[in-house]
């Protein structure tokens, strides 16, 4: 009676038994990958460097508020790079004051100070750099989520990546350009006022005043569908933003038939301030800009208390509804680019498991058919253990969640032809044993203890490939390397422990044995 | 019982300078082939740009495609049919200042706008910038040493430096075979790709460790007398010469289903590994096991002189 025979048979029987668990049922716990179920996966890049220098225009814009509102009079302030402010004060004489003023901005540091030009610069201090950066992602990541939970979409991925990276896997999405607008648009909504003093065609020529600049709104002939820019003079300073938002909603257009508006509403800070704006500007007109395009530019024909108003621009019923979860959501703090692309359409995806599958169960079959051909009973066993090698292998992947890609199931095909190996390395190692004439239990003794070392050796060094593969970052790559990892370390155990056991099972029993069907 | 060999006893071993001459000669044509093609064909993946797959009710012709998208001016396109006569691939090179959602809309515009192509459906789009190339590029080159490097440590821990080092030599042939034959045959060096050659370094370096095991255990059980070095490495590479043309032709057949039923995505990653296996097998003989052997009889000649100058003085 061989060793630990009952303990052997009921670590199989676990085995087994944990595997159908993990896998049952096996439509929802096999994780497809986008390649496979259709989807978009984006790689977008946070520049957060632009929030840095927005935050520095604000500082700019406060400090020039609290000089002057201390008397002190400033001759140039301008944002310098991404994180520094250029003074230059109008007397040299005001200096002293300057600084306590100054001092008030710690997030800043004075530098390179020239007392007799009343020149100074302030440079933001590295931690607050760093802290704006990573706010700047971190509050993107937050706002994509939660447009992308308004939109709809079932079990996306969206985590960061590296230092100011975003990855967003979507499945199963139909309309993928749609949805890369809705993440991709960085939403920052803008009420300024128009500079009605400079001509529009003076601007044009390049002659703007410093507070006011060129801005293009967007109009579409319904005839021909072109596209026509028509240019807005603005005034610079923002007046209100999207942050001061509480609802945005969808509404039919009640001035043209067929169009959509978006009806917003303000916090009660911006129902006062947008109160005061309409109060002080009644007869002028304001401009509602989204991402630097001007939407509209109505005139204000009294004040507005309530804290209410409507974005227009002839939206269809998708185009208003994205831009009411974007309003909704908030704007990002920084702009995104897509880095890197890859959708498949639901289609493809159907076409890619079927050819896969047929791909596996093709190479299984001339593997199968081969040892049962090549080794008769001992290939059945072999045969077996491949199976169990497979069960195991797509348990472990529903197990860790892993995703089942196209090149995973190439990684699959491929296992079943390096699995068999073990077995083959063992059964010529029986054989030979028989040959210098063992009896075929000290054959199958001999044979399964010299091939194993053999056999650990050749798993890791495959193994230790998978690994790199698999910490390799793209998702293609890792597939095939997960997929391989897991097929080799089950063929260990099949392969080996449980071909060895089946084995004892057949031949080592009371009775006298013969020969052995290999 | 079906066997391939009975006690096979070829002289592998004996053959080596032939085998070299061979080795080398697969080498030269596969660096040759690069040199001339200037280099691999790297995939998108690797040059940045976009990629389309479109599916078009009817037949389209190729002139057809072009002309209805040069009116968008995104710079050459390349249009290549896929699969069938109804599906095509359009590359398109990277641009600055144009993102991927412009891209696509625009090709989509431009599509539609000729009617004479009826309708389509866009199945896949990939767009890498330029950054995510870059990147890609060099990690592929980090992978494949990595690869290599993990290779040359575990048989050199495992055995001795001799063979890792012959065992590295032997998987560089292999990859240089691999990457030639991609050359020759006009095909894109893609991530795929590089996932079969990780596959091939540690294929062909299993072969590799069988038969150096095989000789450890027979040098260790009973002191070989009156064999040379090279005997006893070609009595390995015999007595484990069934295994390896098993396993090889198990894995020959996986590869080659996945080359043939695997479909027009799966093709180029089939195709390395179909021809990994073999240069693989190849090279566990003539490239690894016979360095070894050549290394060894150096260093043990040299060994030899050396004491017969010591017995001399």
């Amino acid at each position: 009676m061989p060793r630990n025979l009952r303990a052997r048979i009921a670590l199989v029987l676990v085995v087994i038994a944990a595997s159908a668990w993990y896998l049952y049922p096996p439509k929802k716990t096999i994780n497809l990958g986008l390649d496979l179920q259709g989807g978009i996966h984006l790689m977008l890049g946070v520049e957060a460097d632009k929030h840095v220098a927005s935050q520095t225009d604000r500082a700019a814009e406060d400090l020039k508020a609290a000089l002057e509102r201390k008397g002190i009079a400033v001759k140039r302030i301008a944002r310098e790079g991404n994180a520094a402010i250029q003074v230059e004060l109008a007397s040299p004489q005001s200096w002293n004051d300057s600084r306590t003023v100054v001092a008030e901005f710690n997030s800043f540091e004075r530098r390179d100070e020239d007392q007799t030009a009343g020149r100074f610069r302030l440079v933001m201090v590295d931690a607050r750099i760093r802290q704006l950066r990573d706010d700047a992602i971190r509050q993107g990541l937050e706002t994509i989520r939660n447009r992308i939970d308004q939109f709809g979409v079932s079990e996306p991925t969206i985590t960061r990546q590296g230092a100011d990276q975003i990855l967003i896997q979507l499945p199963g999405v139909q309309d993928p350009a749609r949805a890369k607008a809705l993440i991709g648009k960085t939403a920052l909504l803008e009420f300024k006022l128009l500079d009605e003093r400079t001509p529009v065609e003076q601007a044009l020529a390049g002659q703007l005043p410093d507070t006011s600049e060129l801005l293009y709104g967007r109009e579409v002939d319904k005839q021909t569908k072109a596209e026509r820019k028509v240019p807005y003079v603005v005034q610079k300073r923002t007046l209100l933003t999207g942050a001061e938002l509480t609802r945005a909603e969808v509404q039919a257009d009640p001035n043209s038939m067929g169009n959509w508006q978006v009806a917003i509403e303000f916090t009660s800070t911006g129902t006062r301030i947008f109160g005061e704006v309409t109060e002080q500007n009644v007869g002028k007109r304001l401009a509602i800009i989204l991402d630097g395009t001007v939407y509209s530019a109505p005139r204000i024909n009294e004040r507005i208390p309530g804290g209410r108003a409507v974005i227009t621009g002839q939206f269809t019923v998708d185009d208003a509804r994205d831009l009411a979860i974007v309003l909704r959501a908030g704007a990002l703090p920084a702009p995104v680019v897509i880095l890197e692309e890859r959708t498949v359409g639901p289609s493809l995806g159907a076409d890619s498991i079927r050819q896969g599958l047929i791909a596996i169960s093709g190479s299984a079959l001339v593997v199968f058919v081969f040892m049962l051909v090549y080794y008769r009973l001992s290939g059945l066993v072999a045969d077996i253990a491949l199976g169990l090698n497979l069960l195991i292998l797509f348990a472990c992947m529903a197990g860790i969640r892993a995703t089942l890609t196209l090149p995973g199931l190439a990684g699959i095909a491929l296992t079943i032809g390096m699995a068999v190996d073990t077995n083959i390395l063992i059964f010529e190692r029986i054989r030979e044993e028989m040959r210098i004439g063992k009896t075929p239990r000290a054959a199958i003794e001999a044979g399964f203890r010299r091939a194993l070392r053999t056999i650990v050796d050749t798993h890791l060094t495959v193994m230790g490939t998978a690994v790199i593969l698999l910490s390799f970052g793209t998702s293609s790559v890792k597939g095939f390397g997960v997929s391989l990892f897991i097929g080799l370390g089950a063929s260990l155990f099949t392969a080996y422990f449980f071909t060895r056991l089946l084995f004892d099972l057949l031949y080592m029993g009371r009775r006298k044995v013969e020969s052995i069907s290999i | 019982m079906i066997e391939l060999f009975k006690n096979p006893n070829y002289d592998f071993i004996g053959k080596r300078r032939w085998a070299y001459i061979i080795s080398i000669a697969f080498t030269l044509i596969s660096l040759l082939t690069l040199a001339v093609r200037g280099g691999l064909r790297y995939d998108l993946d690797f040059t940045g740009g976009t990629l389309i797959q479109v599916r078009f009710e009817q037949v389209p012709t190729v002139a057809k495609i072009r002309a209805s998208l040069g009116k968008i001016q995104l710079g050459e396109s390349i249009i290549q049919e896929f699969g069938d006569n109804h599906e095509y691939i359009i590359r398109l090179p990277l641009i600055e200042a144009v993102g991927s959602e412009e891209i696509s809309r625009r090709v989509q515009g431009a599509l539609g706008s000729d009617p004479s192509l009826g309708k389509f459906e866009i199945r896949r789009v990939e767009f890498v910038g330029p950054q995510v190339g870059r990147e890609l590029q060099l990690q592929a080159v980090y992978l494949v040493l990595a690869g290599l490097v993990w290779i040359a440590i575990y048989l050199a821990f495992r055995f001795d430096l001799r063979g890792g080092v012959a065992a590295v030599v032997a998987v560089c042939h292999d990859v240089i075979v691999c990457l030639g034959a991609l050359s020759i045959t006009n095909r894109e060096f893609s991530l795929p790709v590089l996932a079969a050659l990780l596959t091939i370094i540690g294929y062909s370096v299993n072969d590799t460790i069988v038969a150096y095991d095989r000789l450890r255990e027979n040098r260790g059980k009973t002191a070989p007398r009156g064999r040379t070095f090279a005997q006893q490495m070609n009595d390995a590479v015999n007595q484990t010469l069934s295994r390896t043309i098993l396993t090889s032709l198990t894995t020959f057949f996986s590869a080659a289903v996945l080359l043939f039923f695997g479909g027009k995505t799966l093709e180029d990653f089939a195709f390395v590994l179909f021809v990994g296996v073999i240069t693989g097998t190849y090279s566990t003989t003539y490239v690894a096991a016979a360095l070894v052997v050549d290394w060894t009889n150096k260093v043990e000649g040299r060994l030899r002189r050396g004491k017969k100058a010591v017995a001399k003085a």
